[in-house]
């Protein structure tokens, strides 16, 4: 394999851990800040994904579409919380598991109810469409760098918006202990369907991103969920720096395994065996790196200790 | 809802099927379709449905009662036991996926019943397998892509990139393609299944030596590979089975589709009798395009009709001679039943063109001319 081969494989892994950092860093702040476990997170997504094709199949706008990719997903999910989520609070994580599992049936049925069966159509804007030539003679899609751009901003916005700003503290508050905060006059309820909201909102642009360049479907969000559980587990939960690093450490895990593994075990065996072998391991491998990490550190990279 | 009122409509039928049921059997023929109506993949088993129902529309023989799997194995064999044992139904069909397939055929075909494969043919039903009730109205999961493996050395492809999901088809369409391409193999490369993103992989398609790309990506993995394969500036052709190029899969994958060849059994615009009249039947039925699945739902219908005309159901082994004759006018023009019931058939090959504003597939020649598939030889019947 050649550097500039493995350059490119870089840019990948970055590019989606930064697509998966998208998806983990809400749904860390909902588990974090409310102690929730939202299995309907990548419903959201899903929903974000929808509402961009629509949007972009009626106006041909992508800045529209990723607009209305936010507002539809926050909109869902402040609905979402002021109906159903708010009543899980005191309950025992099973109970929430088991009503946001139901919530994913919902929205994948009703989404079929009202887009059909067939994936929807909604592809990159003209402008990012092709790739550029980047230092040093490598290819890459324009586009993947947009979403690279767009994640890191997305970061710096929210560890400013956590650091800086008032409801940053309430929400760091909310996340150590939520009876005093709600003693010293915050409405927590109010926090807490911003959050929400906040939390797909960010969902919901993942989706409308990456289904331009996936395909927009029923069921989209439910492989990405699993991965973003496996990075706020690598992070620490409720950490959103955490997400971040392990966003991008599951990212290049996952792309350097596929590709490297493989290789690695063509050395000694024949090709196709050894193509086999190779992606069976490296699909493992970010769960190998999960189960490294929380040997170290059973609480993540950023985890509280407990 | 008209998912729901076509199902409620089947429900009704179903019920007054079994009123004329209780007074003898009347010649008619009782036919549990269990396929894939809800959560991703519903589109194939709606298409295989709906060609189904068009078939069977005008025929007072066929009773048809449909129940959704939800792609689920355990569910399906349920709703095969329901079937059979409380719906009383004949004949069984309906299925989309191998797994599925494998879970409910034999089992079913064990109890007397028939089976028509509308869709999926794995190899263990087509070999060691095989069964004197089970008929694959489709196709041996390995056709499409032995013929593009023949298509593509008869193209002069001297180096090929080669791409599957690491799971028993993917493997089994890589090793089709294998049998019948006489070139060189420059990589093949196994993604997790599920994949939707196919970045690392089309780096690795850029730095290779091939000529060609062949992929098999069925579903939402066809979709994200080739509008990101579009997006990257790689420009080896590529080319895949019909799955990933269906007319269902053309709409979201839109103008990155344009110009790849794909194989298949049959086409829109393939010049054989009746076939025009199904594609024209159908939009003006169901306002969309019909898919491959569509027409392997049609054929399935006609065939059971061809059945049912010469043989009462009642008769297991005039129904089963009656089936094998294929006495019907396939869409895909000349259908036979080869000695373990999968077809002998043409494969094409398409290409995907756009005919003013809609994405969709042009038939430009034969990949394979009465192609049957390679596990025959195991069958034992």
């Amino acid at each position: 394999m050649t550097t500039l081969l493995l350059i490119e494989q870089v840019l990948n892994g970055l590019q989606s851990g930064i697509m998966l950092f998208l998806m983990a860093a809400g749904l860390t702040l909902i588990f974090g800040v409310m102690g929730l476990i939202n299995l309907a997170h990548g419903s959201l997504y899903m929903v974000g994904a929808f509402a961009a094709a629509a949007v972009a199949g009626a106006t041909g706008s992508f800045t529209l579409a990723l607009m209305a990719s936010l507002a539809a997903a926050a909109a869902a999910g402040a609905i979402v919380e002021v109906t159903v989520i708010r009543r899980l609070y005191d309950r025992d994580h099973l109970d929430q598991v088991l009503a946001t599992f139901a919530l994913i049936l919902i929205f994948s049925e009703g989404t079929r109810w009202l887009f059909g069966s067939f994936p929807l159509y909604l592809d990159v804007p003209a402008a990012f469409a092709g790739p550029v030539m980047l230092p040093g003679g490598i290819q890459y899609p324009a586009y993947r760098l947009l979403i690279i751009a767009v994640g890191l901003a997305v970061a710096v916005g929210l560890f400013l918006l956590i650091a800086r700003t008032r409801i940053g503290i309430q929400i760091r508050a909310g996340e150590s202990d939520r009876e005093m905060i709600a003693a010293l006059g915050v409405d927590i309820s109010r926090l807490y369907t911003i959050v929400f909201a906040l939390g797909a909102a960010l969902a919901g642009l993942a989706g409308a991103l990456v289904g331009a360049i996936q395909s927009v479907q029923v069921g989209m969000g439910e492989p990405v969920l699993i991965l973003a559980f496996v990075v706020i587990v690598i992070g620490g939960i409720g950490s959103i720096k955490g997400a971040l690093v392990g966003a991008i450490l599951v990212g290049l895990t996952d792309t350097l395994g596929g590709v490297l593994l493989p290789l690695a075990f063509g050395l000694f065996l024949d090709p196709s065996t050894a193509s086999a072998i190779g992606s069976a391991l490296a699909s493992m491998a970010i769960y190998i790196l999960m189960a490294i990490v929380l040997i170290y550190r059973p609480t993540g990279l950023y985890g509280a200790p407990v | 809802m008209r998912v729901k009122n076509l199902v409620m409509m089947a429900a009704c039928a179903a019920a007054l099927g079994t009123a004329a049921m209780a007074d003898g059997h009347g010649g008619a023929v009782k036919v549990g379709m269990i396929t894939t109506l809800s959560g991703g993949g519903a589109g194939l088993g709606i298409d295989v449905r709906d060609g189904f129902l068009l078939a069977t529309k005008d025929s007072d023989m066929i009773q048809t009662v449909i129940v959704d799997d939800q792609r689920k194995p355990d569910i399906a064999v349920q709703l095969a036991d329901k079937l059979i044992q409380s719906e009383k139904v004949d004949v069984l069909t309906g299925i989309i996926w191998s797994n599925l397939a494998m879970a409910v055929v034999p089992s079913a075909v064990a109890q007397g019943k028939f089976y028509l494969s509308p869709n999926a043919g794995p190899s263990a039903l087509a070999g060691r397998g095989c069964n004197p009730n089970y008929f694959n109205v489709s196709w041996q999961n390995d056709a499409f892509a032995e013929a593009a493996g023949a298509y593509m050395s008869d193209a002069g492809v001297e180096k090929v990139f080669l791409m599957a999901p690491n799971y028993p088809a993917g493997q089994d369409s890589m090793a089709g393609f294998k049998r019948f391409f006489k070139g060189e193999v420059s990589a093949e490369v196994y993604t997790a299944l599920g994949q939707t993103d196919y970045a690392a992989e089309i780096a690795q398609i850029r730095a290779s030596d091939a000529d060609q790309v062949y992929f098999f990506l069925p579903g939402g993995m066809g979709i994200s590979f080739m509008k990101q394969y579009a997006g990257s500036g790689v420009d080896k052709p590529v080319a895949g089975p019909a799955f990933s190029f269906d007319q269902g899969i053309l709409g979201a994958i839109g103008e990155a589709a344009l110009g790849v060849k794909n194989t298949a059994h049959w086409s829109k615009d393939l010049d054989v009798p009746g076939n025009a009249e199904f594609v024209t039947a159908f939009q003006a039925e169901y306002g969309r395009l019909p898919s491959i699945y569509a027409a392997q739902g049609y054929d399935t219908g006609l065939l059971l009709m061809s059945a049912a005309a010469k043989a009462d159901v009642a008769d297991a082994d005039a129904f089963r001679a009656a089936l094998k004759e294929a006495d019907f006018q396939s869409v895909r023009g000349d259908f036979t039943f080869a000695d373990n019931n999968h077809p002998i058939q043409n494969i094409y090959v398409r290409e995907v063109v756009k005919e003013g504003d809609v994405v969709t597939n042009k038939l430009i020649g034969t990949a394979i001319s009465n192609h049957t598939d390679a596990y025959g030889v195991d069958c034992k019947m």
